[in-house]
């Protein structure tokens, strides 16, 4: 989060690489005798400090972009960098230290580990980074009170809402201070008063500088962000800044 | 991720199916189980027959009287000419290595002291016997060659009939016995030799001095005065046992005037060369069982990996979520072949321990010595865990080379 500090501007005019930088790239998959272009010749940039809400109906390319950005998959062609690095060029192990570094993944069905409490939820991706902190309690104790969980740690997920499951799976994606906040649909399985208290966390953590790519195709979740993409047909149609909206003046969050 | 968490996580995993896990280590189990009963056996065995073949004394030959053939029927052991003191003398002047050389005379009667009775085994034997047989006596002494050529009323005696006739805790030295009538002093306790191959008290038994016992005592009636009834041999170590006898057998044939093509009326036998052949035998058991166990594994580890590879669909999506947060595809690997080897060792240990018992059952009904070695413990888990190794590794492989897009969306 280091180079965060520009946060609340959605395009720092800065000189510095984007976080992610796609240059023509295009996705296409083989299903039989059919090609699927799932992603067609997209260019996008996304700095730093951005929050970003990708949107479109299903088939449009969005989840196809988000694999992508989250370096679970590398494009058939274009250009693509994470960081600075060309995720084309980068071996699997080198892939999976990417995802452990820089990106941190929040799903829209949780995937916590059952029969696991929650400060261990948070230590999994430290038991994958090297080197290994020597402090991953420490670190996950304090994740773990950022999203306002300090005093569920030996929670198991059965015995935890909807809510804090997300808020652990977030705390989660979190731990290793990624540069990046990758969620999809993180308020797919929640009800709205839930879904709003997930979306103000998220704005929170921008705040805070840490870059968050949102994948959705809630209108009003999207409205959180900053800016806002939108697929179609693998190709992107709208790219828009969004006024953003100012927390304390949200109009639910008054509520 | 260090392998002492992907253990924890295997641990976790498996209490999360304990049935199942159970039920899948079976095979490990009894293929672990029975390389124990195999190692325990075949290793207790051993040393009995050893211990069998020390006591019948090593390097020693056996002259034994054989049965006369008259128009091709066998007319039974003891039909022919006896053994005799000649046939003694001649063996011991003209056969080279012998170290000692001994008759046995054997039969049986009833031994009373005070009021107190038992009967027991009565063998006449020359003062070499002790040599030969490499049996000390543990109390008192042995009878001398003066003592055994004057046909001194001398008895040494076995554990067994030192329990039963001395059970009073009486010291038997220098006390009388007496049998079929005729008094023996007992001059010295033989030390314990325990039971024979056959089942029988070795320990149940009297010593007399041959010249004593022939006759009166072990004697029957077509006995003739100079009978030795068979005639026990100790060579010395450099001797080759095969040779000797050889030469005995010629020797014999001589003294028996047995013509070129006719058959032997005798036998010259090497009783360790017949204990180490059971051994043999033995070893063809060790080899089944070692089958056993090979075919055992074979078929736990086919179960291992059938269990790992159900284990890896359920758990796709965890697969996904750590190789979303960073999991190498080493990292998953390394899980799922922990988890394997972990299934398989706790087989293993169930399986060292039933194994364990059944060993001690057979050891303890065979009255064999109860040897369960670290080593054989070792190699049965090291095989638990090179089946882990060698079954979940293509399951451990699956799991690793999934696509983390696919894993994370399954069900």
């Amino acid at each position: 989060m280091s180079d965060a500090s520009t946060s609340g501007a959605p395009r720092p005019a800065s000189g510095a690489p984007p976080l992610i930088g796609a240059r023509g790239i295009s996705k296409v998959y083989r299903m039989g005798d059919q090609t699927v272009r799932a992603l067609d010749d997209v260019s996008l940039e996304i700095r730093s400090g951005e929050f970003v809400a990708i949107m479109g109906p299903s088939g449009s390319g969005k989840s196809t972009m988000m694999n992508l950005i989250g370096a679970l998959d590398v494009p058939t062609s274009g250009v693509l960098e994470i960081d600075g690095r060309d995720i084309a060029k980068q071996s699997s192990d080198e892939l999976a230290d990417l995802r452990n570094r820089t990106i941190g993944f929040v799903f829209q069905q949780f995937n916590l580990l059952p029969r696991t409490d929650a400060l261990r939820q948070v230590m999994l991706p430290l038991a994958y980074a090297r080197p290994r902190p020597t402090n991953a309690e420490e670190l996950a104790r304090h994740r773990l009170e950022q999203v306002e969980l300090g005093n569920r740690l030996d929670h198991h997920p059965r015995q935890l809402s909807g809510g804090q499951q997300q808020r652990v799976a977030i705390a989660r994606a979190l731990v290793n201070a990624p540069k990046l906040l990758l969620a999809d649909e993180p308020t797919g399985a929640l009800d709205s008063r839930t879904s709003e208290e997930i979306m103000r966390l998220f704005c929170r953590l921008n705040d805070e500088g840490i870059t968050v790519v949102l994948v959705t195709h809630e209108m009003d979740v999207a409205a959180y962000a900053k800016r806002r993409i939108m697929f179609r047909d693998g190709k992107i149609i709208e790219d828009i800044a969004q006024p953003g909206v100012p927390l304390a003046a949200h109009p639910r969050a008054a509520e | 991720m260090n392998p002492l968490e992907s253990f924890k996580i295997a641990l976790l995993a498996l209490r999360t199916n304990l049935l199942r896990s159970i039920l899948t280590t079976l095979g490990i189990i009894i293929g672990v189980g029975s390389v124990i009963v195999m190692v325990a056996v075949g290793a207790g065995a051993r040393s009995e027959v050893d211990r069998q073949i020390a006591a019948l004394g090593s390097q020693t030959l056996n002259v034994i009287p054989g049965s006369s053939r008259v128009m091709g029927r066998s007319g039974g052991s003891g039909t022919t000419l006896p053994i005799s003191e000649g046939d003694l003398k001649a063996i011991r002047d003209k056969i080279p290595g012998v170290v000692a050389i001994s008759g046995l005379l054997g039969g049986s009667a009833q031994v009373v002291r005070g009021n107190t009775n038992w009967t027991t085994s009565i063998n006449g034997v020359h003062d070499e016997f002790f040599t030969v047989r490499e049996w000390q006596v543990l109390d008192g002494r042995e009878f001398t060659k003066d003592e055994m050529r004057s046909g001194a009323r001398l008895a040494v005696i076995g554990q067994t009939v030192a329990l039963k006739l001395f059970g009073d805790g009486a010291s038997p030295l220098g006390q009388t016995i007496r049998i079929k009538n005729v008094p023996f002093t007992v001059i010295g306790v033989l030390g314990p030799k325990g039971q024979s191959s056959f089942g029988s008290d070795q320990d149940d038994v009297i010593m007399l001095p041959i010249t004593a016992a022939r006759g009166r005592i072990v004697g029957r009636s077509q006995v003739v005065n100079d009978s030795i009834g068979r005639i026990q041999v100790k060579f010395d170590d450099d001797v080759n046992l095969a040779e000797a006898q050889e030469a005995i057998e010629q020797l014999m044939r001589q003294r028996r005037r047995i013509q070129p093509g006719a058959e032997d009326d005798f036998f010259v036998r090497n009783f360790a060369e017949f204990m180490r052949a059971r051994t043999a035998a033995l070893s063809t058991m060790t080899w089944l069982l070692a089958a056993t166990s090979a075919i055992s594994l074979i078929v736990g580890g086919i179960g291992i990996m059938n269990i790992m590879l159900v284990s890896v669909t359920e758990r796709t999506r965890e697969i996904g979520l750590r190789m979303a947060v960073g999991g190498r595809r080493r990292d998953i690997l390394m899980q799922f072949l922990v988890e394997a080897v972990t299934l398989c060792l706790l087989g293993g240990l169930i399986g060292v321990m039933l194994g364990g018992i059944v060993a001690f059952i057979v050891a303890t009904s065979a009255q064999w010595p109860i040897l369960i070695s670290k080593e054989a413990i070792l190699v049965a888990m090291a095989a638990a865990a090179a089946t882990g190794i060698f079954f979940g590794f293509f399951p451990a492989r699956r799991a690793a080379y999934l696509n983390p897009i696919d894993a994370l969306r399954s069900e």
